[in-house]
């Protein structure tokens, strides 16, 4: 087998001319591949240099990513900060500054108190972000305390929760609910964006986004001795944010479709009140990358006939002390809550976002 | 048996001379650096400034903002070069023309705000064509765009106004 088998080899090797002759004739030119001497002849051919020209039809970036190892599961990415599930980027960022707004009083990404377009978080499409805010408001009779986290999936689906403590302080004793009597509120909210992009595209095309808000009152026996219908509620709403670069505006705009009084706090609807459409703006200017000051408008029904106000304003200043970090201070103007007038006083909000 | 033959065969082979060139071998065309410009060459096309994409400013104010044509010069350069460091962005800057780059940009900034300069350049969808630029390149691009006009003092304002420009042209840039 073994003598069969190098027969053979010696036979083909022969017939194919690969095997050295010792008695070929000294002239004969060593056998090479295909030698191109015209490249060559230019002397300074490789003095400058000289870039091949790939076919870049399939370029280098887009290759390279779907061709990125999907086993490298768990692992920090080698290419800027973040997480790496698969092929999804976990609080790797990527957003401009500001873009994923800040927080409001109900947990999602917006301003102080109207709702934006924008999609919490960092991320990018394919990316998953999260952001977190404590936000306080000192009003003359009444505190505010709320807290919250936000899921964003891409730059396209926002989930929030929130919870928030309405501190009724000396005015609690004087409506006979008790002295520091302390509602309480948790937001559970969603937010699609639809269309658009609030930097990139036509400059007249907003970012579209619709969403819910579920809210659910802790003070079930109260809210309805107050004369609301039920203790939970939903809000659904249609936002849509620009950001004019040409003018460095921000321009917001929120139709909210509620029955909620002042937010939920006070339950939802009355014995013959429900849902009604109301409205919510903001309008901002763009100091530099990392400062816009704005102010903001909601209108909100008076289902409980407490004599509320019909509108909420503030003024405010949002700064990106870092990437990740944004504080929003705000003059904010409540009006009449729960009987009280003049409800006017200060807010700070600090976001943590990845 | 005919596969230890082939694998001998396989070993057997000699080896290619020393020096060959490969890239004549595989068919790999080396494009020549222009002497004077040092720029690569590109297919021919149509030149016009509708290249540009969008319509120019005409603001004596705004040019003088960003320095005239010499400050717009150094804001385009300085933006690549910070793109070509920038770990996020660099892989996409490597395998293109930079000389090259750093002109038609300038050009296009300079014919945009107005300063009197015509583009020679390529459209925005021909020059993109098939880099797989994602709206995360091109935020990355506009923060380098941005610190080079942070570093040539161009006020927030103008900035934005030359960012106003470029962003509507993000669906021909970005890869859908």
């Amino acid at each position: 087998m073994t003598m069969h088998c190098s027969c053979l080899l010696v036979l083909s090797q022969m017939a194919l001319g690969l095997t050295e002759v010792p008695s070929s004739p000294p002239s004969a030119p060593p056998p090479s591949i295909a030698y191109a001497p015209v490249l060559d002849a230019d002397g300074d051919a490789y003095a400058q240099p000289m870039i091949a020209a790939l076919p870049l039809t399939h370029s280098t970036e887009a290759t390279r990513r779907a061709l990125q190892s999907v086993t490298a599961t768990n692992a920090f990415s080698e290419d800027g900060g973040g997480l790496r599930l698969g092929k999804v980027r976990l609080l790797k960022g990527g957003k401009l500054l500001l873009t994923n707004g800040v927080t409001t009083v109900e947990g999602s990404s917006g301003g102080g108190i109207a709702r934006w377009a924008t999609i919490a978080g960092r991320q990018m499409p394919g990316g998953i972000g999260l952001s977190n805010h404590a936000t306080a408001i000192e009003l003359p009779d009444f505190g505010w305390r709320s807290f919250g986290v936000a899921v964003g999936f891409g730059d396209r689906l926002e989930l929030s929760y929130s919870h928030a403590d309405f501190n009724t302080r000396d005015a609690g004793a004087l409506l006979g609910i008790g002295q520091d009597y302390t509602f309480n509120l948790d937001t559970y909210g969603a937010k699609l964006r639809v269309a658009g992009d609030v930097v990139y595209g036509d400059p007249w095309m907003p970012q579209i986004a619709i969403g819910i808000e579920h809210k659910r009152s802790g003070d079930g026996a109260l809210v309805r001795a107050l004369g609301a219908a039920e203790v939970n509620g939903t809000d659904y709403t249609l936002s849509a944010t620009k950001l004019l670069l040409a003018q460095s505006l921000l321009i917001n705009g929120t139709l909210r479709y509620t029955k909620s009084n002042a937010l939920g706090l006070l339950g939802f609807g009355s014995a013959d009140d429900g849902y009604k459409l109301q409205f919510e703006g903001t309008l901002g200017y763009q100091l530099s990358r990392r400062a816009v000051v704005g102010a903001e408008y909601r209108t909100k029904p008076d289902n409980l006939d407490l004599g509320a106000s019909p509108a909420w304003m503030d003024i405010f200043a949002a700064y990106a002390l870092t990437d990740h970090l944004t504080v929003t201070a705000a003059y904010v103007d409540l009006g009449s809550i729960a009987t009280f007038s003049n409800q006017r006083g200060g807010f700070l909000s600090a976001q943590v976002a990845f | 048996m005919m596969t230890a033959a082939a694998a001998a065969l396989l070993l057997l082979q000699q080896v290619p001379a020393e020096g060959t060139d490969w890239d004549a071998e595989f068919g790999v065309e080396l494009k020549q650096r222009d002497p004077v410009t040092g720029e690569l060459p590109v297919d021919p096309f149509h030149q016009s400034n509708a290249n540009a994409g969008a319509v120019p400013y005409d603001s004596a104010r705004l040019v003088h903002d960003f320095g005239g044509r010499e400050g717009i010069a150094r804001i385009a350069a300085r933006t690549v070069e910070l793109s070509e460091a920038d770990p996020r962005i660099a892989a996409i800057f490597a395998a293109h023309d930079t000389v090259r780059l750093k002109r038609t940009l300038s050009e296009q900034f300079c014919y945009l705000l107005g300063a009197g300069c015509d583009y020679t350049g390529r459209d925005m969808k021909t020059s993109h064509n098939g880099m797989g630029v994602t709206k995360a390149d091109m935020n990355a691009l506009v923060e380098n765009l941005q610190a080079a006009m942070r570093e040539e003092g161009v006020p927030f304002a103008a900035q934005n106004r030359l960012l106003a420009k470029l962003a509507p042209m993000s669906g021909d840039v970005v890869e859908p």
